[in-house]
C-alpha cells in the first residue's frame, strides 16, 4: 500500500501555475528525498502534502485516505522545518507537548511520549530550557522531537539541516537515517538541495527542476543512469564531464566521435536505437576517467590540481574543452603535464544533444 | 623628528566641522527647550512677578499655588472645578480606547499576515486608504450616524470613534510586525493542531511584547492628545482634558492668569511626557518597527 500518494496535483499561486498535474507515489516506510535547485517546487510540493497549501486540482492521499481537503493536523503527518520553528516563549518540554495538548491528549500520556522522544534524541537534559538557550543542532533535535511525539505515519522534512554548519549537518544526517531505521514503518519525505543528503538518506530520490519531476529512482540509478542532462549535471560533485560529439557507424559497430577522439559503443545499453550521424552529448563521471599511458584519448594538459585528501581532482583540457578526472590521493599531477586518458565505455551516459534525454 | 607609527586606535581630531555640528545641536536643543523652560518658570511664579515681564528669570518667590488652582479650582466656563475633571474624563476615555483598539489591530494584523484571508490585500488597502483621509471629512457623517443610533455624546461614542480611527494604524503596525515573524512558526503550529484563536493566544501573542508596548505608546499619546474627537463626540459630561484646557485658557475674568494657564497645560501634557520619558527606548524601536523585521 502506498503511504503518500500525490495524484495529478496542480498548485497555483494566484494566476501563476506552480505544478500542473504532478503525480508521485510513496510506499510505506520509504525514505523519499525531493532534490532540486531552489525554486524547483520541491518545498511547494511538501507544503501541499502537509496541507499548508491548497491544491487547485488533483488529490492527495495519505495512508489510504483522501486528505485533499483535510486540515494539516488531521493528515497524520509531522513536519520539521529549516528554521526549526520552535515556539520561542515555550520551554523544550512545552514545545514538544504543544501538539498533544491541542489534541487533548491525557497528561500522563503526553509526559510518557515526550520522555520517550527526548531520550531517543538525547535531549532529556534540555527539556526545561528555552529555545534561545540552545545551539542550532540542539534546536533541530528538539524540532525533530516535536515531530516524533506526534506519532505520525508520515514525516515531512523541509531542508532541516540547511541552517547547520557542516560538521553538525553530517552528525544529524546520520541520526535521521538511524531514526528512520529505528522507527521502521514511518514514511519520510525529505526536501533538500544538497545532493549528499539526498544520496546518503534516500531510498528513492525525486529530482525536480522547474516544477517538473525529472527522474525518480534509487540513488544508484540517479547517479549512474541519469535520465537527462539536467539530472546528470545536478547530481555528483565534481560535476559529470560532458563531451559533445556524434554517433557514427564505423566498421566494428556504433562509435562516439568527437573530433578525432572516438569511443566504441558496442557495450553501451541503448534505451532507444540511435541513428548514425546523430548529435549527442557524452557524459562521463570524473572517477570513470583514468590516467593511463595506453589510453585512447591523448593530448590532455593538466590545468589545475585539487588535492582533497582521499582523492585528487585533476582538471585537464584539450583544445576543445576541459574535463575533470578523479584519481587517487597519491597520484601527483603537475600543472602543464601532458596526459592520456582512458574512458570506460560501460560507465558512460549518452544524451541526445537535441532533447537532453538519455539514449 | 619623531614619526607616529600607526598602531591601535586612530587619534581623534577635533575639526572645525565637528565643532560646528555640536554648536548646531546645542542651539537646536536650546531652541526646543526654551518654551518648556518658560512654561515651568511662569507656572511657579505669582502673578506680581509675571507682570514684571522677565519671562526667562527664575521665580523669586517660588509657589505651587497656580498648580493647585489649575488642578482643582480654575474655571472652565461656568464651573470652577479645575482641570482635574478633564483629567479623569481623559483617563476614562483612554483606557477602553487603548485596549480595544490594540486588541482589534492585533487580531486584524494576525489574520491579514498569517491566514491569507480571501481579499486580504484589498481589505488592507482600503483600511490604509482610510488612514490617509483627513479626519475632518468624517466628522459630520459620523455625528449623523451616531445621533441616529442614539449614542451620540456619550463615553461609548467617543471610545468607538477612537477604536475605529485607531484601527488602520494598529493593523498596519501589527501586520508588519507579524510579517517579520517566520511563517514556519505558524505552519508548525497549524500542523500541531492549533486553530485561529489558539495559535493567536498561545504562539503569536506571547511573541508580540515589543509591538504591544509600541502600540500602547502610540495609542496612549495619540488618544490623550486628541482634541477634535473629544470636542465633537464625547458630550459635555465627558469632555477630555485637552478640551477643558482650552476652556480654562479662554474663559478669563479680568486679568489673564498666565501661571494657571501654564500649570494647566503642563498638567495636560504630563501623561504623554511621562510615557515618552519612561519608554523612550521602546518608542524609537516602535517607529522603526514598521519598516524593519522584528
Amino acid at each position: 500500500m502506498s503511504s503518500v500518494s500525490v495524484r495529478d496535483v496542480t498548485v497555483a499561486f494566484e494566476a501563476v501555475q506552480v505544478f500542473d498535474g504532478l503525480s508521485l507515489d510513496i510506499s510505506e516506510g520509504e525514505f523519499i528525498v525531493l532534490l532540486g535547485p531552489s525554486g524547483c517546487g520541491k518545498s511547494t510540493l511538501l507544503n501541499a502534502i502537509a496541507g499548508l497549501l491548497d491544491v487547485a486540482e488533483g488529490q492527495i492521499w495519505i495512508n489510504g485516505k483522501n486528505v485533499t481537503w483535510e486540515e494539516p493536523k488531521d493528515r497524520g503527518i509531522a513536519m520539521v522545518f529549516q528554521s526549526y520553528a520552535l515556539y520561542p516563549r515555550m520551554s523544550v518540554r512545552e514545545n514538544m507537548s504543544f501538539g498533544l495538548k491541542m489534541a487533548k491528549t491525557p497528561r500522563p500520556e503526553i509526559e510518557k511520549r515526550v520522555a520517550k522522544a527526548a531520550e531517543l534524541l538525547q535531549i532529556t537534559p534540555l527539556l526545561d530550557r528555552r529555545p534561545d538557550q540552545l545551539s542550532g543542532g540542539q534546536r533541530q533535535r528538539v524540532a525533530i522531537g516535536r515531530a516524533l511525539v506526534r506519532d505520525a505515519a508520515v514525516f515531512l522534512f523541509d531542508e532541516p539541516l540547511s541552517n547547520l554548519d557542516a560538521k553538525l549537518r553530517n552528525e544529524l544526517r546520520v541520526e535521521i537515517k538511524r531514526l528512520h531505521a529505528r522507527l521502521g514503518k514511518t514514511t519520510m519525505v525529505y526536501v533538500t538541495h544538497d545532493q549528499i543528503e539526498a544520496m546518503t538518506l534516500a531510498d528513492r530520490i525525486v529530482v525536480m527542476k522547474e516544477q517538473k519531476i525529472q527522474q525518480i529512482g534509487t540513488p544508484d540509478e540517479i547517479y549512474h543512469r541519469p535520465a537527462n542532462l539536467f539530472v546528470a549535471g545536478f547530481v555528483g560533485s565534481p560535476q559529470m564531464n560532458f563531451v559533445k560529439g556524434r554517433i557514427e557507424n564505423t566498421g566494428e559497430g556504433l562509435s562516439f566521435l568527437a573530433g578525432d577522439r572516438r569511443l566504441s559503443l558496442s557495450a553501451y545499453p541503448f534505451a532507444t536505437a540511435p541513428q548514425a550521424g546523430q548529435e549527442v552529448v557524452l557524459g562521463v563521471r570524473p572517477e570513470h576517467l583514468e590516467i593511463a599511458s595506453n589510453g585512447a584519448w591523448p593530448g590532455f594538459k593538466v590545468d589545475i590540481v585539487e588535492p582533497m585528501g582521499a582523492d585528487t581532482i585533476v582538471w585537464c583540457s584539450d583544445p576543445v574543452g576541459s574535463v575533470q578526472v578523479r584519481t587517487t590521493g597519491s597520484r601527483k599531477a603537475i600543472p602543464g603535464e601532458s596526459l592520456t586518458l582512458h574512458v570506460d565505455p560501460t560507465q558512460v551516459s549518452l544524451f541526445s544533444a537535441e532533447t537532453g534525454e538519455r539514449l | 623628528m619623531s614619526t607616529l607609527v600607526p598602531r591601535g586606535r586612530r587619534p581623534q581630531n577635533l575639526t572645525i566641522g565637528r565643532v560646528g555640528v555640536y554648536a548646531f545641536l546645542a542651539t537646536a536643543a536650546l531652541f526646543f527647550l526654551l518654551p518648556l523652560w518658560i512654561m515651568v518658570m511662569t507656572s511657579l511664579k505669582p502673578m506680581d512677578e509675571i507682570r514684571l515681564g522677565n519671562i526667562l528669570a527664575l521665580p523669586a518667590a517660588l509657589t505651587v499655588e497656580a498648580w493647585s488652582k489649575a488642578w482643582s479650582s480654575a474655571c472652565t466656563g461656568l464651573e470652577c472645578n479645575g482641570i482635574s475633571v478633564g483629567f479623569w474624563n481623559s483617563v476614562r476615555i483612554l483606557i477602553p480606547s487603548v485596549i480595544l483598539s490594540i486588541v482589534a489591530g492585533a487580531i486584524n494584523g494576525y489574520a491579514l499576515s498569517f491566514w491569507r484571508v480571501k481579499g486580504a490585500n484589498v481589505m488592507f488597502g482600503v483600511l490604509l486608504l482610510g488612514a490617509f483621509i483627513p479626519y475632518q471629512v468624517f466628522l459630520y457623517p459620523l455625528v449623523r450616524i451616531f445621533s441616529m443610533t442614539g449614542i451620540y455624546n456619550s463615553l461609548t461614542c467617543i471610545v468607538l470613534v477612537h477604536v475605529i480611527f485607531g484601527l488602520p494604524t494598529m493593523t498596519l503596525l501589527f501586520r508588519n510586525y507579524y510579517a517579520g515573524l517566520p511563517i514556519e512558526l505558524f505552519k508548525a503550529a497549524r500542523i500541531d493542531g492549533g486553530g485561529f484563536w489558539s495559535i493567536f493566544f498561545r504562539v503569536i501573542l506571547p511573541m508580540s511584547t515589543p509591538i504591544l508596548v509600541v502600540a500602547t505608546i502610540l495609542q496612549v499619546t495619540g488618544i490623550w492628545n486628541d482634541f477634535i474627537f473629544g470636542l465633537t463626540f464625547a458630550g459635555r459630561e465627558n469632555l477630555p482634558m485637552t478640551v477643558q484646557l482650552n476652556n480654562i485658557v479662554h474663559s478669563t475674568q479680568g486679568e489673564r492668569a498666565y501661571n494657571v494657564d501654564m500649570a494647566a497645560t503642563m498638567l495636560a501634557a504630563l501623561v504623554p511626557l511621562v510615557v515618552y520619558f519612561v519608554s523612550g527606548r521602546w518608542f524609537v524601536r516602535g517607529i522603526a518597527a514598521g519598516a524593519v523585521k522584528g
